[in-house]
This record gives structure tokens, C-alpha cells and sequence, in this order.
């Protein structure tokens, strides 16, 4: 295979920063939102004394296992040694950086007291698996953009393989504490389990790819460079061998938990409830998030398509939103077993399935976050060597300089 | 804090806390001359310029059976205590679901015998808090004398202590807050919870509930002293856990249930 | 000699920044009015003193209260209110809404925002019934 050119895009046209424009206002209206919630308090949004986490940590808990999985594709060359992928490394580390910033955005500003970050970052239990993820995330920035460097530098370059090791063993760690976040929470009947941050792993791998599709399709569609379906076809079946591994982790956590009767209420909640979680379990993450970006990704109709991939990626993106929502939200919708077996009611929402309207400006906050992680690789490959020149099947298909793979 | 200040801090703790076990022993030694000194000492009040022990452990024992239905007596004495709920003029703009509650009333009625009962639940100050494993500054915290705390100065407000709660102990306040009682401080943005009237307690005084409670359902005292009240009861006569499966080791314990 | 220059050229610098900042008094620029305390005629510490480090013993004191239960009043944010109040036309201590608060008057002078009464009362005793209007 030719060494890949990597260059700039011109980034003059309308489009360009009619899309810009577009980012830039929604990272704007999603700061407002913030200013409105903490200059008022919580009380403006949907959360409350039982929903504590809203919408905002569906889009930030997304985001932030979506940046670890975007790094996926560089690790595949690097780690994994699928060269058809190396050229596509630079970008995956990027999108891996500002997905990370895009998500931890929208989780500090939901914070009651964001102006504190500064006590976040210096006072640390060490027994948290909140502290340890602000080392991970922190950690996660510094060692990605070290890779960065050593593939965009000559001089650095001979360490590149090194650097993606380290930063691969990094995300896995980082999707790890992500997942455990939740997984350590004993006292909750949705949570509590350790299957919770492999499952999270798994998820990074197709919300990562997904997202990182979209963002390639666009990149090369906007600014005419080629693209081979060689290498289309290999990344939409990468994204279905991902979803169906997710899908299967999912399944395994749900019939482990129907197995032990203590948890058949809240499997029953989540699974059969006549609730809109059990609506966006089975449609949106099942049925439009996996089956449907399945039958896209591996049915010979579809293959090698980039129409075909982008729609198989913008599914598996809106079934990772409505996954997390279940996660997150419904997890907290059902109540806290106080007395196991038995009824208990109060004036603090005890017993009852705990109501939640997300509001407004916390979807907005998560939107911005979005488009802040978006709107940040637009700029970036604008400025800098991130863009191979050609996808094309010479660059990337070993078979058309007759190598052997 | 920077960390050399706390590496400082640490260090003096240790100092007091030799110069404790120096008392403890000057004490052990007391007990020796007289039955009953050394627990006398370690339950009175301390001096204001030392620092709470881990030989006090402050709990409660409630007695469901003499708690009544429809007393709320517990409830109203720590709100005017503490000034939240109808203790207080402000949460004007956050909705039922969205305002404090140290202490509630839960009535729990058993689905296959239709027996009911009712009880106050409030943080039940456990050994091993979750609240605090999961904080991530530390504003979640244990006093020596096992009193749970949210150090509001240092609580950035992300509720993750909320999440790992297996009592739905705590409360976020969600508005901008300006009657608050000179030793109750409380804020936007920050967690709150039952503090055990810390305020009271340091002054050698019980907390507003137990004291409220004319049943005298509320029982206050030091578990450590097996000479106290609720020590020789907790000894000779039946309690439970709440979620004792949790192996928490509960500050608070129950009769009745 | 490289030092010595250095040395003259920070003198030359701080002389520079002392007169910049010293403009806005000679132009008769407002300095804050602070209030007098109403009892006592010395601080917990000398004025000076208290003046340059008060935030580092109410920082000290509010870690040893938290954590392990301290309450010596001598460096207690309460005991400040004890001297340090402002009363109002009507004879009633005013809070911190007011510009006329004790700690405002500097604070809002150096722009230096301080958080304490988010979470702490700004007036002696605090509120003691369910919030009467101040």
C-alpha cells in the first residue's frame, strides 16, 4: 500500500460554515440553557429529589462512552495491526478527544455548583469511582493527543505503536469506570452489577464507530474525495459485528437478572411495563438500534453502501440514546426497595414509580455538548493534517498492489 | 485544602488522636479505682476545642409499635429545627417532588397479611456509607463519632451520593435559599440530609425528633456506652436493620418491624 | 551584572504597577465605608492581621467544625456577627442583599465574590421562625 496523504479541508464553502453556523448556535443555545438552570437552580428542569440524574447524563454518559469507542478504529491499525484502518487513525483520535470534551461539558454544567470544578479537581476520594473517572477522562485527553502526536509527527512517528497501545489500554479502563459508575451502585435494583462495564465496552465500540461513520462519510462525501467501498464494506460489517455483540450483552444482563426472583419487579418495569421505558427498550434500542443496523450491516442488499452505512449508524446512535435513557432514567423511575415484599408509601415519593418530564433546557444542554464535540473536529480538520486525501480502493484494499493480507 | 495543608491536617490528627488514647488510658486506668468513671467521662460533652471520638457512636432506637399513624410530631420538629419544609419561607418555586425532606413518615403495609405500621425514616447514619464511598471531593462524610455529614463547602452538587443511597436519605436543593438557621446551614446546588442535629449533639443535647416524639418512640444515645440507655436495650430486647442484607451496620435501628 | 539589572527593572515594574494602582485615589476615587463594629474596640486578632488573612482562619475553622467537631467561637463566621453588624433604618441587621452588609463593603470594593451565604445566614441568630421578611 502507497503512504497515506493526509490534508487539510479548504472549509470556504456556504456549507461548510452554514453547518458551522448551525453547531455554533445550538453549542450557544445549549450554554443559555445551562446559565438558565444554574442561575435559577434545578428546580426548572425535570429533575428532582428521586430522578437525580436527567437528561443531561443520558447525552453526557453517551457521549463519554462514545468518545472511547471512537478511538476503536485507530486501535484496530494500531493494536490489532488491521492496516486497511491506519489511515483512518488521526480522525478517530480527534473525534475521540472531542467527544470526551463535548460530553464532560454538558455533565460539569449540570452540576449544582459548576463554579466549583476547581474543587472537583483538587479535593479527591479516592474510594470514588467518580474521582477515579476524573483521572481517567483527564488522563484520556493527555494520552490521546500524545498518539495524535506521534502519528502526525515524523520525528515521533516510530513511537506511534506504542502511544495506541497505551491509549487503548486507557479506554478500556476509562469505559470500564464509565460503566461502573453504575455497576457499583448497590442500592438500586437496576444497577448492581458487575456485568455492567463490559456491557458499557461494548456499547463504546458501536456508539463510537457510529458516530465516527457519519462523521467520515460526511467529511469525504462534502469535500468530493474518494472513497472505496473496499473499505465501506469492511467498516459496516466492523459496526454490525459491534452492534450484535452490544445486543448480546444486553440480553445476558437481562436474563440473569429474570433469573433471580428479587429482581423479576424491576425486569418487569423495564422489559413489560406499560411505560415509555419498555417502548424505547424494545422499539428504540432492539428493534431500530440493533435488528434494523443488523439486518443493514451483514444483508447483501446493503452492503458497501455509504447511504446504507450512515443510515445503519444514525440507528445505532438513537438506539444508544434511548439504551442509556432506559439505563439511566429507568433505573431510577423504579423505586428503592426500603422493605423488600412489602407496600410503602410516603410524602417522598416512596413505593411509587417515580415520574419524569424531561424539560426543555436540559435537552438543549445535551444537544450543545453534541454539537460541541462536532463542531470542534469540523474546525479541527479544517487546520490540521486529520483527512486522508483518498479512501479509494487503491489506498486501502491490500489486494490491488497483490500483498497478501 | 492544598495537600501538604491536609498531609498537616492529617498529622494532627494523629497528635489527637495520641493524646486520646493517652486519655483512654488515663481513663482505663480510672475505671480500675471505680465501676462506671470511665463511661461517665467518655459520655459527657466534650470541651469545644477537642475533636469527636470514635469511642461515642451516636444512634437511634425506634420502637414502631409506639409510633402512631397520623403523628408527624417527629417530622415538624425537625423542619422548624432545621428550617426546611414548612420550617421555612423559601423553596417557594420547587414542585412536591423537588423539595427537601430530612426525616419522612413511611407507612408499610405487608400485601399478603394486610398488617400496616408507620415509621420515621431519615439518613440512618451506617458504618459503611455508601454516600461517602461514591463522592467524589469527599464532602460526603463520617464524623469519628459516626454521624454522616455533607461537607456543603466542598459538595459540587453532582447527586451521585443520592444515586448510591439505599434509603432515599438525601435531598438536592433545587433554588436559591435565604432563611436559613444560623447553625443549619444549607444552599443551591449542594445535598443535604438528617445530620443527627449535630448542632444539639455537641452541645450534649438529643436531636429535635427524639426529643419531639411524646410517645417516646425516638431513643438517642451513645451505642458505644454499654452503660447508656440504648445500649442495655439494643442488649436485651430485639431490633432490626433496615436493607440489613446490605450489612451497612445502621446507626439507627428499629423495634417492630 | 544580569541580577542586578533584573533587580532594577523589578523595581522600576513595581514602582509602574504602585502608581497605576494608586490613580484611582488620588483621582478621589470611592474607597469602601467600612462599618464600624458595634461592640468592642479590638478584633479576635489584630486588625491588620484580620484585614490580610481573615478568609485563612474562617477557612481553618470551617474544615476543623466540619470534620471533626470544633466549635471554639473564637474564628467562627458566627462570631464575627457578634460585632461586625449593620442595622438598617429600622434597627434590624441587614443582609447580605444589602451593599451595606459588613462583608460587602470590601468585597464588592476588591470584586472578590464570596460564597459563604449561599449556605450561611448573613445576620445574627439567623432566621428563627419559618422566614420572616428582612
Amino acid at each position: 500500500m502507497k503512504p497515506t496523504t493526509f490534508r487539510e479541508i479548504s472549509g470556504t464553502s456556504a456549507g461548510y460554515y452554514s453547518l458551522l453556523g448551525l453547531l455554533a448556535l445550538l453549542v450557544a443555545s445549549g450554554l443559555g440553557a445551562a446559565y438558565y438552570m444554574e442561575h435559577n437552580g434545578h428546580w426548572v428542569t425535570g429533575m428532582n429529589n428521586q430522578i437525580v440524574w436527567g437528561m443531561p447524563h443520558v447525552f453526557a454518559v453517551f457521549l463519554i462512552v462514545a468518545a472511547s469507542g471512537a478511538l476503536n478504529v485507530a486501535s484496530m491499525a494500531s493494536v490489532f495491526g488491521k492496516t486497511a484502518y491506519k489511515p483512518l487513525s488521526r480522525l478517530s483520535g480527534l473525534l475521540a478527544i472531542t467527544l470526551l470534551v463535548g460530553g464532560l461539558t454538558v455533565l460539569v454544567l449540570d452540576l449544582g455548583r459548576p463554579d466549583r470544578l476547581i474543587v472537583a479537581m483538587t479535593y479527591y476520594n479516592f474510594k470514588s469511582i467518580f474521582a477515579w473517572n476524573i483521572i481517567l477522562y483527564n488522563g484520556f485527553l493527555v494520552i490521546v493527543a500524545a498518539y495524535l502526536f506521534t502519528m502526525m509527527s515524523r520525528a515521533a512517528n516510530k513511537h506511534s505503536t506504542k502511544a495506541g497501545f497505551v491509549a487503548f489500554l486507557w479506554r478500556l479502563t476509562l469505559t470500564t469506570g464509565t460503566g461502573s459508575i453504575f455497576g457499583f451502585i448497590v442500592a438500586r435494583q437496576a444497577y448492581d452489577a458487575a456485568i455492567m462495564a463490559p456491557m458499557f465496552i461494548v456499547f463504546s465500540f458501536a456508539f463510537g464507530l457510529a458516530i465516527f461513520l457519519l462523521v467520515l462519510f460526511a467529511g469525504f462525501r462534502w469535500t468530493g474525495r474518494p472513497l472505496g467501498d473496499y473499505l465501506v464494506n469492511r467498516l459496516q460489517r466492523l459496526l454490525g459485528l459491534f452492534v450484535a455483540a452490544s445486543l448480546f450483552f444486553v440480553v445476558v444482563f437481562h436474563l440473569t437478572n429474570l433469573y433471580a426472583t428479587e429482581h423479576h419487579e424491576v425486569e418487569h418495569f423495564i422489559l413489560a411495563g406499560n411505560n415509555v421505558y419498555s417502548g424505547l427498550f424494545w422499539v428504540g434500542y432492539v428493534l431500530l438500534g440493533s435488528l434494523a443496523p443488523l439486518a443493514i450491516c451483514y444483508l447483501a442488499p446493503f452492503r458497501a453502501s455509504v447511504g446504507w452505512a450512515t443510515t445503519a449508524s444514525v440507528l445505532v446512535i438513537g438506539g444508544g440514546l434511548a439504551m442509556m435513557y432506559v439505563i439511566i432514567i429507568g433505573g431510577q423511575a423504579f423505586p428503592l426497595q426500603l422493605f423488600p415484599g412489602m407496600e410503602v408509601s410516603s410524602s417522598f415519593n416512596d413505593g411509587v414509580i417515580n415520574p419524569y418530564n424531561p424539560s426543555v433546557p436540559e435537552i438543549l444542554l445535551g444537544i450543545g455538548g453534541f454539537s460541541l464535540a462536532l463542531a470542534m473536529a469540523m474546525v479541527a480538520i479544517k487546520i490540521m493534517r486529520f483527512l486522508p486525501l483518498s479512501l479509494s480502493n487503491a489506498e486501502t484494499d491490500p489486494h490491488f498492489t497483490a500483498e497478501e493480507r | 485544602m492544598n495537600p501538604q495543608e491536609r498531609k498537616q491536617d492529617d498529622n494532627q490528627i494523629d497528635t489527637y488522636r495520641r493524646r486520646l488514647l493517652g486519655g483512654g488510658a488515663a481513663l482505663a486506668g480510672a475505671a480500675t479505682l471505680g465501676p462506671g468513671v470511665f463511661f461517665t467521662s467518655v459520655a459527657r460533652a466534650k470541651p469545644d476545642d477537642q475533636p469527636v471520638s470514635s469511642e461515642v457512636r451516636w444512634g437511634f432506637l425506634i420502637d414502631t409499635n409506639k409510633c402512631a399513624d397520623n403523628c408527624n410530631d417527629c417530622v415538624t420538629a425537625c423542619e422548624k429545627e432545621n428550617g426546611w419544609g414548612s420550617g421555612s419561607a423559601d423553596e417557594q418555586h420547587s414542585r412536591p417532588d423537588q423539595k427537601a425532606q430530612w426525616i419522612r413518615k413511611v407507612t408499610v403495609r405487608d400485601k399478603r397479611t394486610d398488617h400496616s405500621m408507620s415509621l420515621p425514616m431519615m439518613c440512618q447514619h451506617c458504618a459503611h456509607p455508601p454516600c461517602v464511598d461514591v463522592c467524589p471531593t469527599g464532602a460526603s462524610m463520617k464524623r469519628a463519632d459516626g454521624i454522616v455529614l455533607v461537607d456543603k463547602h466542598i459538595c459540587i452538587g453532582c447527586r451521585y451520593c443520592m444515586m448510591a443511597c439505599p434509603y432515599k436519605a438525601r435531598s438536592f436543593v433545587h433554588e436559591d435559599l435565604e432563611h436559613q438557621r444560623e447553625y443549619a446551614p444549607r444552599g443551591k446546588g449542594t445535598v443535604e440530609s438528617c445530620n443527627l442535629c449535630v448542632h444539639r449533639v455537641d452541645k450534649d443535647e438529643i436531636p429535635a425528633c427524639a426529643e419531639a416524639c411524646e410517645e417516646k418512640a425516638i431513643l438517642f444515645g451513645n451505642l458505644n456506652d454499654a452503660n447508656s440507655e440504648i445500649a442495655r436495650r439494643l442488649a436485651s430486647e430485639p431490633s432490626t436493620e433496615i436493607r440489613g442484607d446490605l450489612r451497612l451496620d445502621l446507626g439507627v435501628r428499629y423495634q417492630g418491624i | 551584572m544580569k541580577e542586578s539589572r533584573h533587580t532594577r527593572q523589578g523595581f522600576w515594574a513595581a514602582a509602574l504597577i504602585f502608581a497605576l494602582f494608586s490613580l484611582p485615589v488620588m483621582a478621589g476615587a470611592p474607597v469602601p465605608d467600612i462599618p464600624e463594629a458595634v461592640k468592642g474596640d479590638q478584633c479576635v486578632e489584630e486588625t491588620g492581621f484580620m484585614r490580610k488573612n481573615h478568609m485563612e482562619l474562617l477557612l481553618h475553622q470551617r474544615d476543623e467544625t466540619m470534620h471533626r467537631g470544633i466549635r471554639t467561637k473564637k474564628h467562627s463566621l458566627k462570631n464575627c456577627f457578634t460585632c461586625h453588624v449593620v442595622k438598617d433604618a429600622g434597627g434590624q441587621p441587614v443582609t447580605v442583599k444589602s451593599p451595606k452588609h459588613f462583608c460587602r463593603e470590601c468585597h464588592d470594593y476588591a470584586a472578590v465574590q464570596i460564597d459563604c451565604f449561599q449556605c450561611h445566614t448573613s445576620v445574627p441568630g439567623g432566621h428563627k421562625t419559618t422566614g420572616e421578611k428582612l
